[in-house]
């Protein structure tokens, strides 16, 4: 199946800064495809070059097989991650007036129910919550029924309910067979999310996959935390990682591990067993953590 | 209590020194009002402008009124200009020295004024009234405050919002549609000459209800020199608002673009008897050629073939600002 969206060797650059730096990915039909990374990262940038919103310095786009042109464009759906509307137009007449601008639109009672927009349709946008302002920014995405989805940062900004809830109709809109491109510093977000993954940082992609081909190429079973006094002028059996308070050592076995440190007198109090996830991977590959 | 605000105090004053388009803007108009008013007025305003008619080519026989201090003497060789500025409060009095006579408009109170001080110092000049309906100051005034309704509302109502537009990503949101630039900024002009039309039609027929001003004129030369007045100057503040992002800035510019056109188009006063090269600068302002023709309109009856050199102005001066705007326009900036 021809890929729905293509990026080759793409680079921006702002005068001496690099923002991105000669990435090269491809986007499955269907897919959700999160861009993940720290803020500064690069990935507005990216995604801005996919949107047709800025032009590489050099690489090339290519949206459903073809090189990105005004027609494709048309076929795209955008959620930026900062944006204002404008001043004085209610929820309704703001979907009016950006279904003006597509010659096909989806039928506006299916997008006022597929983005629950019922409730405030005659609330003018500044006095939105972010919950509220959001959907509304989902909307005016969808509004041109499009085949491809970009949606930058979301979710930043809002409180876990409304977060929650967005996933909800990000997972809805997954069903009806669109593809999405996601990009989000929030790494349960991500693997609650998208099917497929890339991680940037400093402009680079670091690596890429599904969430679980990831986390089973760089981890093996689960990580046991400690508080770092526990270990205090003990030698433990075993490679152990030191973090900000605690030491974290990665087993397949739990069970043994737990042994071995009752074995060599270490108080288990404060012992905490986790599965790894993107964060920690994110930790792994960079040696930082993601900055919110 | 002290430090706090003495902290906040100094933070402010940073903020201040270190925004130099502001800092530079608060400096120098000022000292540009200033100077400018001092050019064109020189050291001191007359208190009378009298006209003065002669075929001499120097006044041998100089009336005893033409000594007089503070009244400024305006030359004209047509008798029929020299009169209808009368009429159109334009100048306090005209002086024919041959003939020894003078023309006045009663409903001018510097007229009375300067007719007394006339008649007492050479009380041979016979009086001429100037005939037709006198030209009141509200009738000649009106043009010039709709003019300038018309051009602070082009002017900010789509410069400056543009350019908030443009900060806060609207701008961004629609390029990201298929919406052309052209159909935004097309849509913009309309949307502006529609309520410029509708403000200027209720304040010139409330004007013309409340206080019965003088329209001699036709309405449809009037429709047109209001649209392509507001055109200029909807032109004029996109030029000024196709790139940057910075508010401040942007008011700034338009603050420096509405103030000369204040002062010097003839809004609140006459420009007769300004040096020639005040009139040079007026002549490039837009809102000069739109309250200049609508003013001619009114008061004087004009056609369209009488204020067709203004209206062709305006056009050519919407085309050059338009083109501009359209050479320099960007979506987001000229930053990124």
């Amino acid at each position: 199946m021809t890929d729905i969206l293509t990026v080759h060797r793409l680079v921006k650059r702002f005068k001496s800064v690099t923002a991105v730096n000669d990435i090269s990915f491809s986007v499955s039909p269907g897919q959700c495809f999160g861009l993940l990374g720290p803020n500064g990262a690069g990935k507005t940038t990216t995604i801005e070059m996919m949107e047709g919103i800025s032009k590489p310095s050099s690489g090339e786009v290519r949206l459903f097989g073809e090189p990105a042109d005004r027609r494709a464009y048309e076929r795209i759906g955008i959620q930026f991650q900062n944006t204002a509307l404008q001043d004085y137009l209610t929820v309704e007449e703001t979907l009016k007036l950006f279904a003006a601008f597509y010659p096909v639109t989806l039928p506006r009672e299916e997008l006022i129910e597929l983005c629950s927009l019922g409730d405030f349709l005659d609330r003018d946008t500044r006095r939105l919550s972010g919950g509220q302002r959001q959907r509304l920014l989902l909307a005016l995405a969808l509004i041109n029924d499009p085949d491809l989805v970009f949606l930058d940062e979301p979710t930043t900004g809002l409180d876990p309910q409304s977060r929650r809830n967005f996933w909800e109709l990000v997972q809805g809109i997954k069903r009806r067979g669109k593809t999405i491109v996601l990009t989000t510093h929030y790494m349960d977000e991500a693997q609650v999310l998208c099917d497929d993954i890339a991680i940037m940082d400093q402009g680079r992609i670091i690596e890429r996959g599904s969430p679980e081909a990831l986390l089973s190429r760089h981890f093996d079973g689960v990580m046991v935390h400690l508080p770092k006094s526990a270990a205090e002028g003990r030698t433990l059996p075993f490679e152990v990682l030191e973090l900000d308070d605690r030491l974290e050592i990665q087993t397949g076995q739990v069970d043994r591990t737990v042994q071995q440190l009752t074995a060599a007198g270490i108080p288990l109090d404060g012992l905490q067993v986790k599965s790894p996830n993107l964060e920690d991977l994110f930790l792994k590959l960079t040696g930082h953590a993601l900055r919110a | 209590m002290l430090t706090r605000m003495l902290a906040v105090f100094n933070a402010r004053n940073r903020e201040f020194w270190r925004d130099r388009s502001s800092l530079s803007w608060n400096l120098a108009f000022p000292f540009l009002l200033v100077f400018g008013f001092y050019f064109i007025f020189g050291q001191g305003m007359p208190m009378f402008k009298v006209g003065v008619i002669s075929d001499q080519d120097a006044y041998i026989t100089k009336p005893r009124f033409m000594s007089l201090n503070h009244v400024q003497f305006v030359p004209y060789e047509d008798l029929d200009v020299a009169v209808q500025r009368v009429r159109r409060h334009q100048i306090d009095l005209l002086m024919d020295l041959d003939e020894r006579r003078y023309w006045v408009n009663e409903e001018s109170r510097n007229g009375y004024m300067a007719e007394r001080l006339l008649v007492s110092e050479d009380p041979d000049f016979q009086r001429r009234l100037v005939r037709g309906e006198p030209i009141r100051y509200v009738d000649w005034v009106l043009p010039g405050i709709i003019g300038m309704n018309i051009m602070f509302s082009s002017l900010f109502g789509v410069g400056y919002a543009i350019v908030r537009y443009r900060k806060n990503g609207v701008l961004k949101r629609l390029k990201a549609t298929p919406l052309s630039a052209f159909e935004f900024v097309g849509a913009q002009i309309l949307s502006r000459l529609l309520m410029v039309l509708v403000i200027a039609a209720i304040l010139f027929f409330g004007s013309h209800w409340a206080l019965a001003t003088l329209m001699l004129g036709s309405y449809g030369p009037l429709v047109l020199t209001i649209l392509l007045g507001a055109l200029a100057m909807i032109s004029l503040g996109l030029a000024v608002a196709s790139r940057t992002r910075s508010e401040e800035l942007t008011g700034g510019l338009l603050n420096m673009a509405t103030w000369p056109m204040m002062g010097l188009s003839e809004v609140w006063f006459s420009l007769e008897g300004a040096p020639e090269s005040v009139h040079r600068i007026s002549d490039l302002l837009p809102l000069t050629h739109l309250v200049s023709a609508a003013r001619e309109i009114t008061t004087e009856g004009a056609t369209l073939l009488e204020v067709s050199d203004h209206l062709l102005t305006l056009a050519g001066m919407s085309a050059v600002f338009l083109l501009i705007a359209a050479a320099l326009f960007n979506w987001d900036s000229d930053h990124r």
